[in-house]
């Protein structure tokens, strides 16, 4: 156990504190577990048809398969567009022309404050009544991230590049670089590495984001997960296995973003900017 | 333009049932996820492993989920109140992590003589960190518990999948009856967010203010 500066270094007496503490916390812990138990055991949660159909319906994994592929597909669509869009929000960002900078900070701003879900009925609902185009869902889900994620995007890159030492733009500019080639020769290349990690914090947010799809009947995993709960009616169950899902591949996301800061870490010193909780927040999220 | 105006209060009644349910998750989430926080720095091992586990996994579940397991998985259990309640338990459950790790950051950005001092008076683990350590972590957190507040007050709008009657619902149910309108529409919804978004910020500027440390 590491040294904390919040209690002293235990004593005798200290010890058989920690110990009775931790044996009450260990019953707190296993006295929720039981009530929770004792709760699904009084309501049959743990009658063996609930749980079948997760080893005897080969298809149950099938449809989940395909809703997972579907969430993964909107992900990766979305990341792609977000990221193009991102960067030109930015570049519009760190403009040194007013008339460039003022929209791109409205437009970031107004995408970062208002709810995701929002945006996807703009697209799902208002594009077939006043404009007579009738979006799939698929595509009202990608636009609606895309928008949200580019506005994050665009900050996450402004920070990286704000981030790097201001030699950097000054010799650019000595060596007869225009603002812009410092930007996409000098700047961005060198960011990129920096704002790595809180990329990979917000792909996290917007891997969880493609569950709103379900809300406009865009068969991704939860959605799907919904449709399985119709006919087995076992939501406790399924909905666990299906949080599972979104935990494991969320946590590996996460350590990855972890072992390139880490990394980062060790190349640059303490230079590199430290994530702030609310970039992992997300679910039209503040970040958040 | 027509159809907002004539129903404006039908927006503005969604908008402040947006507003209490915000309210009300925030309160709870600041509770939650204070104690967690608590349990996570505490000497006892067991609840450490408690609250890292709450933390880990709700981070990383998205809040969709969240909302399905609590409206689908409470009546199971016997547990059945009203959607409005169900969103209010869901959204805490949810923020309650991320204001656990804003909680545990700050403790972590309490300058360590500060504890040590309070250690060196005599002052067990529980009276350091009420009395000396967390009302310091709280002045330092002011604004990354801002934009979780910003946050959640954009994801009650997931509340309207369930069924709640709130801002996100009251625009859809202008939609519903004046499809021809639907772009200011939705833009009077996304003004109303934005609205209760900035005064959030304001407010929680404000705070920051009056709790700074003075010098």
């Amino acid at each position: 156990m590491s040294e904390s500066v919040l209690y002293d270094v235990q004593g005798p007496k200290a010890r058989r504190r920690v110990l009775i503490g931790s044996v009450l916390g260990a019953v707190l812990g296993a006295g929720l577990l039981l009530l929770a138990v004792q709760r699904l055991a009084a309501n049959e949660q743990f009658a063996a048809e609930l749980y079948t159909p997760f080893f005897t319906e080969p298809d149950l994994y099938r449809r989940l398969g395909t809703g997972l592929r579907n969430t993964l597909k909107a992900a990766a669509y979305a990341l792609v567009l977000a990221l193009v869009l991102g960067t030109v929000l930015a570049f519009g960002r760190l403009s040194a022309r007013a008339w460039l900078r003022m929209p791109a900070v409205a437009v970031i701003e107004f995408f970062r404050g208002v709810p995701l879900l929002l945006l996807i009925l703009f697209f799902f609902l208002a594009f077939p009544l006043a404009f007579g185009i009738d979006l799939p869902p698929l595509y009202a889900l990608v636009f609606g991230l895309t928008l949200y994620n580019g506005a994050v995007i665009a900050e996450i890159i402004r920070a990286g590049v704000q981030s790097l030492p201001r030699g950097q733009t000054e010799a650019a500019s000595a060596v007869g670089l225009s603002r812009g080639q410092t930007l996409r020769l000098v700047l961005l290349p060198q960011a990129v590495r920096i704002m790595l990690p809180a990329l990979i914090s917000q792909l996290v947010v917007l891997l969880k984001d493609t569950s709103l799809g379900f809300v406009i009947g865009f068969e991704e995993l939860l959605r799907i997960g919904g449709q399985a709960v119709q006919v087995l009616d076992n939501p406790i169950q399924l909905y666990v296995l299906i949080a599972l899902i979104y935990i494991t591949i969320n946590l590996m996301l996460s350590r990855l973003a972890g072992y390139l800061e880490g990394r980062q870490r060790r190349t640059y010193g303490d230079a590199a900017p430290a994530q702030g909780v609310e970039s992992g927040l997300g679910q039209a999220g503040p970040t958040p | 333009m027509g159809a907002v105006l004539d129903n404006l209060d039908v927006l503005v009644e969604g908008f402040t049932a947006t507003l209490s349910l915000t309210f009300l998750a925030a309160v709870g989430a600041l509770l939650l996820g204070t104690l967690i926080a608590a349990m996570r720095v505490s000497p006892v091992p067991p609840l450490r492993l408690l609250g890292t586990l709450y933390v880990q996994s709700v981070r990383n579940t998205p809040l969709t989920v969240v909302f399905f397991l609590v409206v689908f998985g409470l009546p199971e259990v016997d547990v059945i109140v009203s959607f409005y309640r169900f969103a209010v338990i869901a959204l805490t459950l949810y923020t309650a992590a991320f204001v656990a790790e804003a909680v545990r950051s700050g403790i972590n950005s309490v300058a360590s003589g500060q504890a040590e001092a309070s250690r060196s008076v005599g002052m067990t683990f529980s009276q350091t960190l009420r009395l000396v350590v967390l009302p310091q972590a709280f002045a330092n957190i002011v604004p990354p518990l801002a934009s979780i507040f910003i946050a959640l007050l954009k994801n009650t709008s997931i509340a309207y999948a369930f069924g709640v009657f709130e801002g996100t619902q009251a625009m859809n149910r202008l939609i519903n009856d004046n499809g021809s309108d639907v772009i200011a529409i939705i833009a009077s919804a996304a003004l109303g967010y934005l609205v209760l978004a900035l005064l959030s910020a304001a407010v929680f500027s404000r705070l920051e203010r009056a709790v700074r440390p003075a010098g």
